[in-house]
């Protein structure tokens, strides 16, 4: 357990220079898109004069420069003080902390779908490259893959919520339902279902096809050869030697997918009206609100970071030559 | 008032078969309003700040209308066009200096306290003239508020302001606050702007940042009987094709602002238990509008801009962008203001070969390519609408030999492209007309307004003659003479062509058959729904 603290404090202090440039360069790019905090919020406030447009930029500290502004975001950033976000007028840990149980959820419902389904599909594929199964679940995947995901969102929507009304539309949860407990978890339960299964499917294609591949490379290994010499049942080289081998990079997919994924939930929360970290970003870049983007991806990146510890100790209990100490 | 609601209802009474539920439907109608339930409505944004008082747009005013009132409300029947909400009696000054409000007595806010004549002089001098957007120019010359007692507000100005202006800005631009709330501390930052505390008939109840506001029932209300909602519910869908959804499915009850895209409303209106209902937004119309740049030499010449005008089809952008919900614009003033508008201004009419002649005239002869020359054109990106009306325009211009380049921004790039930078020739803006010309459409071509100001004249338009007409009605008191002035700009406007005014529209409800009372006013989506009620 230690060792695995230490592990994540040397990864997080590592990752530090890497979080500073990605904190510097949002900064950056969002500095350089037209238009500041007032002219977004201007642009819904049906308008106002000149002498209030100076007061609100004065207000939210838009008339410093640049330099000072960026200064000021980096102090109070190294007192671990995500700052305020002027769109909601508000300090940005407690907005963000407010929707990322919510992104957690989703997102981890739907890696778990992707992951999940992705290499049981991939098993079956790769048992026997070439077959039809495979034929069938590679084609079925990429068609997957190149469906983009709102649209798929959209289809599940008109035909679970509008058609056979079995799911509800949107939302995380029933509005002001009262449940609580039980009742409550299986009533997020349902409204998951679509978003979880739109952002998973389409991320599915990737594990599946990843996982294939492992297996027929594996295949074609003298291990592999040698255990159907031996007449191990091919069930049991498929499940134990084939699909084991064929894991490691799946996980490796794992970890750098978590972060696809944030990218993907932008969409899928806009369609389904989930009040998450995705949409929270999109709505920050509109409204040109600074502190409140980097605040997210810098979360995001914790997760990220967190994400592929985990992978790596996963690795480790596949494949335990990883963990074995040797010259590093 | 007429009103006509395509819906499947009318499919229903026209056919032998279902005579019988469109009867019962009927009925329904002619009922006595049922108390109870919970109305859930679609919600596209989450206004920063949600103070009528402060922030007088349509956006703010979908939720907190129910919770804070104005003095007045817009009306389809009631004397000028007016409804008591606060105030109950209104007479200005035969010298334009004061207008003096009888206030409704017995009225609560929504923690108890009295609301007092107090209450509105701190709104007035507060709030509305120093911090709102819109009452910064109209009750610039507020001087005073006097409250000789608890149920009588005088305003006095200091220079001669037009009773009518005051008036007609009453619905949108006197949203009352308690005093008590926000007497003390920052005003702009204060807690209340976020879960507003007003006198009108639903409380505020909760906000679920990215989920819903919640607003319940004021049993204490000061019409008896009201509100007959227990709850609405505003869910927040940034989605609009999965609001059309959520309606099909049941999962709301309504749709206002056209939420619901106008490509499925044929659709929409086919399907069982929903109505498509055009009106309740006819003292809110949106003007599409070709915003031009006066620096650019080619678009200072009237001609160019004549031909402009006569290459747009507008007719053909009725029927293609808004499929039919929307009214070609003459002028400035939309015909939909019946107090100012005039149809007697000089038109230009749909005519391509006019338009290339004009442009010969002006000496801007077709190059090798067929191009007389390019500009750039940005549309604003806040509805659907004015993006196609940009593709369209690209289009209509080609025909006439000008070569427009289509810039897309996002609301923040070109609020400040168009309004700060002027890095446009052509922009296509969505401007409201609220009741008066002296709210926020003479802005639209007055000169000397500094940069930045979003929704005025950035186009660097400058012509004494409209200037002077300008400050002239705005300081004239007789109403007849100052509608006179104002059908002057009208023409003016549509001879010079500062701006080009294509169409004027108002938005779409979408509902469900148990919503009653939909639209029974011109603001309906942003007045206070007391009257709302749903039928089982």
């Amino acid at each position: 357990m230690s060792r695995a603290f230490a592990l994540l404090r040397r990864r997080l202090l590592g990752s530090i220079p890497v979080l500073l440039l990605v904190v510097v360069g949002t900064f950056l790019m969002l500095e350089a898109a037209p238009g500041d905090a007032v002219d977004a919020y201007l642009a819904t406030s049906g308008g106002g004069d000149a002498a209030l447009i100076a007061a609100l930029r004065e207000a939210w500290g838009l008339d410093r420069s640049l330099l000072a502004r960026l200064a000021a975001y980096l102090w109070s950033l190294a007192h671990l003080d995500l700052g305020w976000s002027v769109t909601f007028s508000r300090p940005v840990l407690e907005i963000i902390l407010e929707r990322l149980p919510t992104t957690l959820l989703l997102m981890g419902s739907a890696t778990a779908l992707s992951f999940g389904l992705g290499a049981a599909l991939g098993i079956v594929a790769g048992a026997r490259p070439g077959s039809a199964a495979d034929r069938l679940l590679s084609a079925g995947s990429l068609a997957l893959y190149a469906v983009p995901g709102f649209w798929l969102g959209l289809v599940l929507l008109v035909l679970f919520s509008v058609e056979l009304r079995w799911l509800p539309s949107g939302g995380i949860e029933s509005i002001a339902s009262g449940l609580s407990g039980f009742a409550r978890a299986a009533d997020v339960a349902r409204h998951l279902v679509l978003p979880v299964t739109a952002l998973g499917l389409i991320y599915m294609a990737l594990y599946l096809r990843v996982m294939r591949a492992g297996m027929a490379e594996a295949w074609r290994m003298e291990f592999a050869l040698a255990a159907r010499a031996r007449g191990i049942p091919r069930r049991r080289i498929v499940l134990r030697h084939i699909a084991r081998n064929a894991l490691l990079p799946l996980v490796t997919m794992l970890g750098l997918q978590s972060a696809q994924m944030l990218g993907g939930s932008v969409v899928i929360e806009t369609v389904f009206s989930v009040p998450g970290l995705g949409r929270l970003a999109g709505e920050a870049v509109s409204s040109r609100d600074t502190p409140l983007l980097i605040g997210i991806i810098l979360m995001s990146a914790v997760l990220v970071i967190v994400v592929n510890l985990a992978v790596d100790w996963l690795y480790g209990l596949l494949d335990p030559r990883v963990l074995a100490p040797g010259p590093a | 008032m007429k009103r006509q609601i395509i819906s499947r209802r009318g499919v229903l009474l026209a056919s032998g078969a279902l005579v019988a539920s469109g009867a019962l439907l009927r009925i329904a109608r002619a009922q006595a309003p049922r108390a109870g339930g919970r109305l859930t409505v679609a919600a596209d944004s989450e206004p920063r700040n949600l103070n009528p008082a402060i922030v007088a747009s349509n956006g703010v005013f979908f939720v907190a209308s129910k919770v804070v009132e104005p003095l007045a409300e817009a009306s389809f029947d009631g004397p000028d066009g007016l409804a008591p909400r606060l105030a109950t009696a209104w007479k200005g000054s035969e010298d334009g200096l004061s207008v003096t409000f009888a206030l409704r007595q017995g009225v609560k806010w929504h923690d108890g306290k009295p609301f007092t004549a107090a209450d509105v002089a701190f709104s007035a001098l507060k709030v509305w003239k120093p911090l709102q957007n819109l009452g910064r120019v109209v009750f610039k010359d507020l001087e005073a508020v006097d409250t000789p007692d608890d149920h009588t507000a005088i305003f006095r100005f200091a220079r001669p302001t037009p009773f009518q202006l005051i008036r007609n800005a009453l619905p949108a631009l006197t949203s009352v606050v308690p005093e008590h709330v926000f007497g003390s501390g920052d005003i702009a930052e204060n807690p209340a702007n976020n879960k507003p505390v007003g006198t009108g008939p639903f409380r505020f109840a909760e906000h679920r940042p990215g989920e819903f506001y919640r607003l319940e029932k004021n049993p204490d209300y000061w019409e008896k009987g009201q509100p007959y909602l227990d709850e609405i519910v505003y869910r927040v869908m940034p989605d609009r094709s999965a609001a059309a959804g959520a309606l099909e499915a049941g999962e709301i009850e309504l749709a206002a602002f056209s939420m619901v895209p106008l490509a499925d409303l044929a659709r929409l209106a086919k399907v069982p238990g929903l109505k498509v209902v055009p009106e309740g937004y006819e003292a809110l119309t949106y003007q599409l509008v070709v915003e031009i740049n006066h620096r650019r030499k080619e678009l200072a010449d009237r001609k160019v801009r004549q031909a402009i005008a006569h290459a747009i089809d507008k007719d053909f952008v009725v029927k293609t962008i808004f499929l039919g919900y929307a009214t070609p614009a003459t002028g400035p003033v939309p015909k939909s203001s019946k107090e100012f508008y005039t149809a007697d201004v000089p038109a230009t009419a749909f005519d391509v070969d006019k338009a290339n002649q004009l442009l010969d005239e002006a000496g801007y002869p077709r190059g090798g390519d067929g191009t007389r020359f390019r500009l750039k054109l940005l549309p604003a990106p806040y509805f659907n609408e004015t993006r196609q009306f940009g593709d369209y325009l690209k289009q209509a211009l080609a025909k006439i030999g000008i070569d427009a380049e289509l810039v897309n921004n996002d609301a923040a790039a070109h609020q400040k492209a168009v309004y700060t930078d002027h890095a446009f020739d052509l922009a296509v803006g969505p401007p409201v007309f609220r009741g008066d010309p002296a709210i926020s459409t003479t802005i639209l071509v007055e000169s000397g307004i500094p940069d930045g100001v979003p929704f005025s004249n950035q186009g660097g338009y400058a012509n004494p003659e409209l200037d002077a007409l300008i400050a002239k009605a705005a300081g004239t008191l007789d109403p007849a003479a100052r509608v006179e002035l104002y059908r002057q700009f009208q023409r003016l406007v549509a001879e010079d062509l500062p701006l080009i005014n294509v169409v004027d529209w108002g938005f779409i409800t979408v509902a469900s058959d148990k919503v009653m009372n939909v639209a029974d006013n011109p603001r309906w989506a942003v007045s206070n729904w007391a009257d709302t009620w749903l039928a089982t």
